[in-house]
């Protein structure tokens, strides 16, 4: 077989994926009139004043703040409440088990838009538009049915001799989720807490809707806010800096975790 | 064992039921109520009007440009993604299938072609208005780099070009992610067909058509909905990187950017439910077409 051809379609793919990420990160170490020059040449030194203006006036590091709090606290939340969901419905039995069930992952095949305009309102009427736990509390709300599905999967697998043992010694019911059940799930829990972080670290359409206070605002929205507003200032190197301190942690911890993140997002839709 | 069991299920189901209910659930239920009316916002002010906001959205002329788009999207978007996905995953196998193992560099690849599908699609949209920009992104530059600077456009302002450019990066940031799912696929199949196929004088073509196609159908299957939704929305990218957003003139409208636009910038909110329940059903239409097709055809078992 001709090897050559091959490596240059599958070289061909990585250049298109990866080249205007390089470009952007190059971009964001130019200087305005260089990025107008030319979208080719590199730098003539490396400005790393634009990242440092993208993180403090253009606001980045705030929004990488707020995110942080937001997806922290949602991710903490649905992780908490997804798996004592699903550990519940997946060993106990009790009337109503799969209707609970049904509830939670019927909402899985639901459009976010259908309940847009409903869940601006139910926000706002709880005082809660354009706060902390007004998106930490929406966030973790639909994150749950993928976690609860995924997870009571997961539970029914374990093997019940250890719980068993556990209660025969006198554990509570609390204990032995927590104590002995959840350890043993560590592997699910990892790859599902990898696929929520992600998901909630890259919303957009609830935070746009639900967080209009720009102190507030998330990295994804804030990026996409500067986006329009710097495009009629023309700060392009402060908006292509702003870029690259976006994509920056994701690329850091995507080669550090790359393969057990690969499987968890994978078997997340396998499943 | 029994002590302390219900209270343990109702302590353990209670606290997300009822964030559920607030958040998921009644949103969902109302939507539908409120597509029976005309109610922009203000409290206790909606009246029914019945069927009348459907009956509107046919002859909204934005709103058809968005159907037809999103229309559009569904069938180009998951054929070229799956197409491009299935190629490279194969080419990524047996491409060294003298050897019976991928070709070199393999982990490489898979590590490069994957990073698009972590960023926030709204990160993805604001690089590629950088790439599209006419004067002096990355696209045109490189149009005129390499001397075929005739062939440079304002990709996001010409009606003909858009709605491709649209596709472009939405099939761009999700090829890596099918191409590793296809591939994991192929990864469980027995070296042993592959061999026995080699031995038979099976070319590439015949032995991914007879072999390979069929033992990852299922997950084509997934890939199909998984796309197919994706293609429904296509709100981030359109809402950041268009002009308008939604142009030029309509031609990259998308039914989530009309719902959006209904309800936040006219606050005509009982119009806008009736967008997002006619998304919904055309999600479901597709859910349901994608797990029937799955059912009918035949499955080739291992």
């Amino acid at each position: 077989m001709k090897r050559v051809p091959l490596h240059v379609v599958m070289m061909a793919w990585a250049v298109v994926t990866a080249f205007p990420l390089l470009w952007a990160v190059m971009s964001s170490l130019k200087s305005d009139s260089e990025i107008l020059d030319s979208p080719w040449t590199p730098p003539s030194r490396p400005h790393f004043d634009n990242w440092s203006r993208a993180w403090g006036s253009a606001s980045i590091g705030r929004y990488f703040l707020n995110s942080l709090i937001v997806v922290g606290g949602a991710l903490a939340l649905t992780m908490v409440l997804g798996s004592l969901v699903a550990y519940t419905l997946a060993r106990y039995e009790f009337r109503g088990n799969r209707l609970v069930y049904y509830t939670f992952v019927a909402s899985m095949f639901f459009p976010v838009f259908l309940a847009l305009v409903p869940l601006f309102f139910v926000v706002q009427q709880l005082g809660l538009l354009g706060t902390y736990p007004g998106l930490i509390l929406v966030y973790t709300a639909y994150a749950m049915p993928f976690t609860v599905f995924f997870l009571h999967s997961f539970f029914r697998t374990l093997p019940s001799a250890v719980a068993e043992a556990a209660f025969i010694d006198g554990c509570s019911h609390l204990k032995v989720f927590y104590r002995v059940m959840l350890p043993m799930a560590r592997s699910g829990l990892v790859s599902v807490g990898i696929f929520n972080f992600l998901g909630l670290w890259n919303q957009y359409l609830l935070p746009l809707v639900l967080n209009p206070d720009p102190d507030r605002y998330v990295l994804a929205q804030g990026l996409a806010a500067l986006s329009v507003s710097q495009g009629y200032r023309s700060d392009w190197s402060g908006l292509f800096a702003g870029l690259t301190i976006a994509m920056l942690p994701v690329l850091f911890a995507y080669v550090a975790f790359q393969r057990h993140l690969r499987a968890g997002l994978t078997a997340g839709a396998v499943r | 064992m029994k002590h302390g069991r219900y209270r343990f299920i109702i302590g353990a189901l209670v606290p997300a039921l009822i964030l559920h209910a607030l958040f998921v659930l009644s949103p969902y239920a109302q939507a539908f109520y409120l597509s029976l009316t005309d109610w922009t916002g203000v409290a206790g002010n909606a009246h029914f009007v019945g069927w009348g906001n459907y009956a509107r959205l046919g002859g909204d002329a934005l709103f058809l440009d968005a159907l037809r788009n999103n229309a559009v999207m569904l069938v180009a978007v998951p054929v070229v993604t799956i197409g491009i996905g299935l190629f490279l995953a194969s080419m990524l196998h047996l491409g060294g299938r003298r050897s019976l193992h991928g070709v070199r560099g393999a982990a490489f690849y898979k590590i490069v072609y994957f990073f698009p599908q972590l960023l926030s699609l709204a990160i993805v949209a604001v690089l590629w208005q950088f790439v599209y920009n006419p004067n002096n992104g990355l696209l045109n530059g490189t149009l005129r780099g390499v001397g075929l600077g005739g062939l440079a456009r304002s990709w996001l302002a010409e009606p003909n070009l858009a709605l491709a450019a649209v596709m472009t990066v939405i099939v761009w940031s999700s090829v890596g992610f099918y191409m590793v799912l296809f591939s994991a696929a192929m990864d469980a199949i027995p070296k042993e067909l592959y061999e026995a196929a080699i031995i038979d004088g099976a070319g590439g073509w015949s032995t991914f058509r007879r072999i390979t196609l069929p033992l990852v159908r299922d997950n084509v299957r997934v890939a199909f909905v998984y796309l197919g939704i994706a293609a429904l929305d296509g709100f981030a990218i359109v809402q950041i990187m268009t002009v308008g957003p939604g142009g030029p003139d309509g031609h990259t409208e998308v039914i989530g950017l009309s719902l959006y636009r209904n309800a936040f910038t006219y606050g005509k909110f009982g119009y806008a439910s009736a967008m997002g329940v006619t998304l919904f059903f055309l999600t479901l239409v597709i859910a349901v077409f994608a797990l029937r097709g799955g059912r009918a055809t035949d499955r080739v078992e291992v």
